[in-house]
């Protein structure tokens, strides 16, 4: 199958890459000046320099950069993500803790920014230079240009303090101990400004890309064909127009998911939502590299992986592009 | 023969812009009967490619189109709202296009395309029309047609994809079909098989076909009649055998003097003559007789007013000095009044 073979040439590939980010990601953080001695030194409030090496000792810090590189990398080739000293407790438990509610996060809020613009893009371009055409596009550009967090203060401020309708933070009401359906109702009620927060500025990206491809596609000779055939309006946008339209919206979300993790520490930072994004901008912050690594390693591997099935999203969609090489 | 199928009387197309018409095509009028192959014939920019689409009601904006009547079996199609067009479309005129290798949707097979149409104009099950396009495939010998019905347009070479264009186009059995240069973007070998095609299915079926060509060899083998299009007006319009045999023209003269010719055994390949200057711009068309900055017979009278078309022999002919070329030939003038 060439599929298959396409597949494991894949992971052979991210394999590699994989590992090169780890290399490049190891160095790029020792260019920071201080390390967590210095961090937890400066917030005991003082500390002997006795003290401050012993620290370096029990981190493994007072090592020349290359041991430290080799230990790091034989870690990363046995996939053991270290311990986090900061914390105390092994990274790799700190990261399954806080990986589900970023993908949650994200998956929702990329499922509304591709829902709701594609659709906005779908409904411009059918009425091109209409006002619905106008009014999608002024509201595009205005999503666009505002920051992502003024949206969110402005949404809590709004719902949250205002009206009081949605939670203000946090992914789940503590005190209340729900379990079940009303678990997952709950988590969906804190999950509403989030998503929209991040999902605003996506959407914006969406509509106007679908638009434009839209409109690019309504130009080709394909689409005159069928309008030659009386084939009725609304079946030349979905069957003819719209299909062909969403490869670059793919190929965009493929390239975007990568900065959607950036969003998200934001958003989390201002909504405490206890993802992987604020758990990175914490372990940067406390110089926690051990931590930090562990976090890049896994997201470079989900938007690795993410790439790869937007390879096979597609082969189903243009029959032309094939797995494995030339038709 | 019949009544024509279609009658297009005083057909405009022009292009808006800042309030002002430029017009493309000026008071062309012209009829096919069915089984009839009427050729249009002209340079690039005379209009008759946007002749073609005003027939089948598809001039792109801001092209705009006005005139008496595209009368398709009696029917008027100028002014006709899109909702009835979109149902003469592809059901009673069906068009071929140039370009086979970008007029089908790449993410549909082949067999979906053809039966697009038929489920689109006719109420039958989607069985029936699969069973319709598996018989246009054969009809337009498209070889193992079961296999070929779930393939996709780019697994199909150019000539194949112009067949299933125009298995697509006949689907329906259209009263006319509108070739616009069918062959142009077609090797040489598979332009004759698909002209022969086209001939064929339109014996079988009793199709009018416009053909829309610049080519006067496909011409001469394949048409009935011939209308020459110069600057968007019609400039001669005869039976093809006698516009060959004599063209009228200078213009028409011209066009088969430019044709590339095989020579005789031992001839001297000659240079090919040709027509000097280009067709004017839409937009500085000339007062009189369009053709006249080129036209080696001009005279003075040429570019004071509009050369009417006049009959002549099997059609009619816009040109002033028309008289005085039989003159000066008048052996070609027996054939014309034959």
């Amino acid at each position: 199958m060439a599929a298959l073979a396409h597949l494991r040439r894949g992971f052979v590939q991210i394999a590699f890459v994989v590992l090169g980010i780890a290399i490049i990601n190891f160095f790029l953080l020792r260019l920071a000046p201080g390390d967590a001695a210095q961090v937890m030194a400066g917030e005991a409030g003082s500390a002997t320099p006795e003290y401050m090496a012993a620290l370096r000792r029990q981190f493994g810090l007072d090592q020349p950069l290359h041991v430290q590189f080799f230990s790091y990398l034989k870690n990363v080739l046995t996939l053991n993500l270290g311990y986090s000293f900061r914390q105390g407790l092994p990274v790799s438990e700190l990261i399954a803790h806080r990986v589900g509610p970023t993908l949650l996060l994200m998956g929702a809020s990329i499922g509304f920014a591709i829902t709701v613009g594609g659709t906005l893009g779908f409904l411009a371009a059918r009425h091109a230079g209409k006002a619905a055409d106008t009014i999608i596009s002024i509201l595009a550009l205005l999503f666009y240009a505002t920051p992502v967090f003024w949206v969110g203060v402005m949404l809590v401020v709004v719902f949250s303090v205002a009206l009081d309708w949605l939670p203000v933070g946090g992914m789940i009401t503590i005190e209340a101990g729900h379990t079940g359906l009303a678990y997952a109702w709950d988590v969906a009620q804190h999950l509403v400004l989030p998503t929209l927060t991040l999902g605003l500025f996506y959407l914006a990206i969406y509509t106007r890309l679908m638009r434009a491809s839209m409109l690019e596609v309504y130009g080709q000779d394909f689409v005159r064909t069928a309008r030659a055939k009386g084939v009725r309006a609304h079946r030349i946008a979905v069957r003819h127009v719209l299909r062909n339209a969403l490869l670059p919206i793919v190929t965009t979300l493929g390239v975007q998911l990568g900065s959607v993790l950036g969003g998200a520490i934001l958003v989390e930072t201002v909504f405490s939502w206890p993802g992987l994004g604020r758990l990175a901008f914490e372990a940067l912050f406390q110089r926690d590299l051990n931590l930090l690594l562990g976090i890049l390693f896994c997201s470079s591997i989900v938007v690795v992986l993410i790439n790869l099935a937007v390879d096979v999203i597609y082969t189903l969609l243009d029959p032309r592009i094939s797995l494995g090489g030339t038709p | 023969m019949s009544e024509p199928v279609l009658q297009v009387r005083r057909l405009n197309v022009g292009f808006a812009s800042r309030g002002r018409v430029t017009p493309a095509v000026r008071d062309l009028s012209f009829s096919v009967k069915a089984g009839e192959t009427l050729a249009i014939v002209g340079e690039s920019g005379s209009g008759k490619s946007l002749t073609a689409f005003a027939l089948l009601g598809l001039v792109p904006p801001p092209g705009v189109v006005s005139g008496e009547a595209i009368a398709l079996e009696g029917r008027n199609l100028i002014g006709l709202p899109e909702k009835r067009l979109r149902e003469v479309r592809g059901a009673r005129i069906a068009m071929i296009f140039q370009e086979p290798m970008t007029a089908l949707n790449p993410v549909l097979t082949i067999g979906e395309q053809i039966m697009e149409v038929i489920l689109e104009h006719e109420r039958v099950s989607p069985r029936a029309a699969k069973a319709r396009a598996l018989e246009l495939l054969a009809q337009v010998r498209i070889p193992d047609a079961e296999r070929r019905f779930h393939d996709y347009p780019h697994r199909l070479s150019g000539g194949m994809r112009q067949r299933v264009v125009i298995a697509m186009a006949l689907a329906c059995a259209p009263a006319v079909l509108v070739a616009d240069e069918p062959t142009t973007a077609l090797d040489v070998t598979i332009q004759a098989q698909i002209l022969d095609l086209i001939d064929t299915l339109k014996r079988e079926h009793g199709t009018a076909v416009v053909l829309i060509t610049h080519d006067l060899g496909v011409v001469a083998e394949h048409a009935d009649r011939v209308l020459v299009l110069y600057a968007g007006r019609k400039v001669e319009e005869r039976a093809a055998r006698d516009l060959f045999a004599a063209p009228l023209h200078p213009y028409t003269r011209g066009l088969i003097a430019a044709r590339p010719r095989l020579g005789g055994r031992g001839a001297v390949r000659a240079r090919l003559t040709e027509i000097p200057g280009t067709v004017p711009g839409l937009a500085a068309m000339p007062d009189g007789c369009a053709f006249a900055p080129r036209c080696p017979v001009a005279e003075a009278a040429c570019t004071l007013a509009l050369p009417p078309l006049v009959p002549a022999g099997t059609g009619s002919v816009a040109c002033l000095r028309v008289g005085d070329i039989h003159a000066a030939e008048p052996e070609r003038l027996s054939v014309v009044h034959a």
